[in-house]
């Protein structure tokens, strides 16, 4: 049977970002993705080079809306190193009850649109409604509800008060329990196994090897967290465990997220038990000269910004690399031997954000032998814009 | 009043198009569908197909790449057509001003009827837009031709 070519994008139902995905698809099973990012490319870095670190500030949280917390806390870190500036200990805990409280926005988001990818609206419906007892605290502790710029190059913003203090350990521990019943359902119910069980496997060792990060890897039983091996801000200070599931499939990295939700919570409820006293922020020079690097990880997995200065106010070279990114060509491999239907369920189970992915290069990726190609935008042209 | 025009007042059906922003507005248009906001109540339904829709709710600035995207989409859209802008980037272009790679808002691409600021917008402030974009077909606005 000849391979048939079928285009899923820019405006897809199942892509809630616009990006191309052409499948090679022989019957019901597909043989070959090639995926065509760089729809969602904004030219970020180039910006990043006309702004001070305060307006960097802003630009740096607009790459990703869903993990900004992440960006800025690793834009933050970066110009921090290159400016050898402190952070006091009380903003450190800040930053981590912040990071996380939009890790847990962002997996319960996941999950939901993942339900609702499989057709199971009843469980999106009560993933969101949980979710805007997440959003509704952050809103208190930052001041908005999705981008609220808490993290400043030097501290946080604003300080937590003892009564959001007692709101947040009076709720959270009743999100817990709802959760664990949503853990319940996720690994019980047919509806969602069946569509994720033994969908979308992928090894370990694969996966390392092609450079994948975050809960995508940790569900092919690859011990990769960047909080552990890595430890940033007050994660060295804090006891928690690093979740990973053996099977590789859709269903262990969705239940990843299920599991970091619940033990992210503790972590919330540690540092706001052990939150030290003293100022919030310190001040920073504004002329810099040095080099700096942050390592954060976001909700999708390892964040990086690398910033050069050269003693002026705006940075000569500002490099971001992104989780979404490292992910592609793991998912590509991931849908080879599945069936068509299944596409939304594994490409969802990586939690892209192509808002991440696309900054600076149209890069294209070679599915089958794993290589990157840069293409020049003439090439593109003659290849793929056919009038 | 016509019976097409009842049921457009009554069930107006949207289509999400999300341009290159930030995904901030993106989550901001879902939770407004959701249990808490519920803009349902309004007959308003999320549709996956530009040839079923009335409202076409764009967030993010709209890049070079996407804006012939966008016009083509605008274009399947039957008659008459309400376009929602979403967003400070979709409005004006946001902290991407001065990006060669993006329009400085979604009406140097296609037509606009409602623009709706904020980054992201609650969504307490989408419903308020959607429900002025009705309020304005109920007025007899000239649909998307300007």
């Amino acid at each position: 049977m000849p391979a048939i070519s079928l285009i899923v994008g820019p405006q897809h139902p199942a892509l809630h970002e616009a990006e191309r995905f052409l499948f090679k698809v022989e019957g019901e099973t597909v043989i070959d993705v090639i995926p065509r990012i760089g729809y969602m490319h904004r030219g970020i870095e180039k910006l990043m080079e006309t702004k001070t670190f305060i307006e960097g500030l802003y630009l740096a949280e607009r790459i990703c809306g869903i993990c900004n917390v992440a960006h800025t806390l690793c834009f933050a870190e970066a110009v921090e190193q290159a400016a050898d500036v402190e952070v006091p200990p009380r903003a450190k805990y800040l930053r981590v009850i912040a990071h996380e409280l939009n890790r847990l926005h962002s997996h319960l988001l996941l999950l939901g649109v993942a339900a609702e990818l499989m057709g199971f609206e009843t469980l999106f419906m009560l993933f969101w409604r949980d979710r805007e007892l997440v959003m509704s605290l952050f809103e208190e502790l930052t001041g908005n509800r999705v981008i609220s710029a808490y993290v400043r190059v030097g501290g946080v913003t604003r300080d937590i008060s003892p009564a959001l203090v007692d709101k947040m350990k009076d709720k959270l521990p009743k999100l817990y329990k709802r959760i664990e019943r949503y853990k319940k359902v996720l690994s019980e119910d047919p509806t969602f196994t069946t569509r994720t069980m033994d969908v979308g496997y992928i090894s370990g060792s694969k996966l390392l090897a092609l450079g994948a990060v975050g809960p995508t890897i940790r569900g092919s039983g690859v011990k990769i967290d960047l909080r552990y091996t890595d430890p940033y801000e007050a994660y060295d200070e804090i006891p928690f465990k690093v979740i990973t599931y053996k099977e590789g499939d859709s269903w262990a990295r969705y239940m990843v997220r299920v599991d970091e939700c619940l033990e992210l919570i503790n972590i919330i409820l540690y540092a706001l038990d052990h939150l030290p006293q003293g100022p919030i922020c310190t001040k920073v020079p504004r002329t810099i000269e040095g080099k700096g690097e942050g390592r954060v990880e976001a909700p999708r997995g390892e964040v990086l910004h690398h910033t050069i200065w050269r003693g002026g106010v705006t940075p000569w070279r500002h490099r971001v690399r992104t989780p979404t990114y490292a992910n592609i060509p793991g998912v590509c491999e991931m849908f080879k031997g599945y069936h068509v239907a299944d596409i939304p369920v594994i490409l969802g189970s990586i939690d892209p954000c192509f808002a991440c992915t696309d900054r600076t290069t149209v890069m294209l990726l070679d599915a089958k032998s794993g290589t990157r190609k840069t293409m020049t935008i003439g090439e593109i042209k003659k290849k793929y814009w056919r009038r | 009043m016509g019976i097409v025009q009842w049921a457009r007042i009554k069930s107006p059906w949207i289509l999400h198009f999300p341009s290159p922003g930030c995904n901030g507005c993106d989550i901001e248009v879902l939770a407004a569908l959701t249990p808490r906001y519920d803009v349902e109540r309004f007959g308003i339904l999320l549709k996956p197909s530009p040839r079923h829709v009335d409202i076409l709710i764009v967030t993010g600035a709209v890049s070079k790449q996407v804006a012939r995207r966008l016009k083509r989409i605008y274009e399947q859209m039957p008659e008459p057509k309400f376009v929602i802008a979403v967003g400070t980037c979709a409005v004006n272009g946001n902290v991407f001003q001065g990006s060669p790679f993006v329009y400085e808002g979604v009406d140097r691409v296609i037509p606009v009827d409602v623009y709706i600021p904020g980054c992201p917008p609650r969504p307490e402030a989408i419903i308020h837009g959607i429900v002025t974009l009705i309020k304005k077909i109920k007025g007899g606005g000239n649909g998307g031709r300007k």
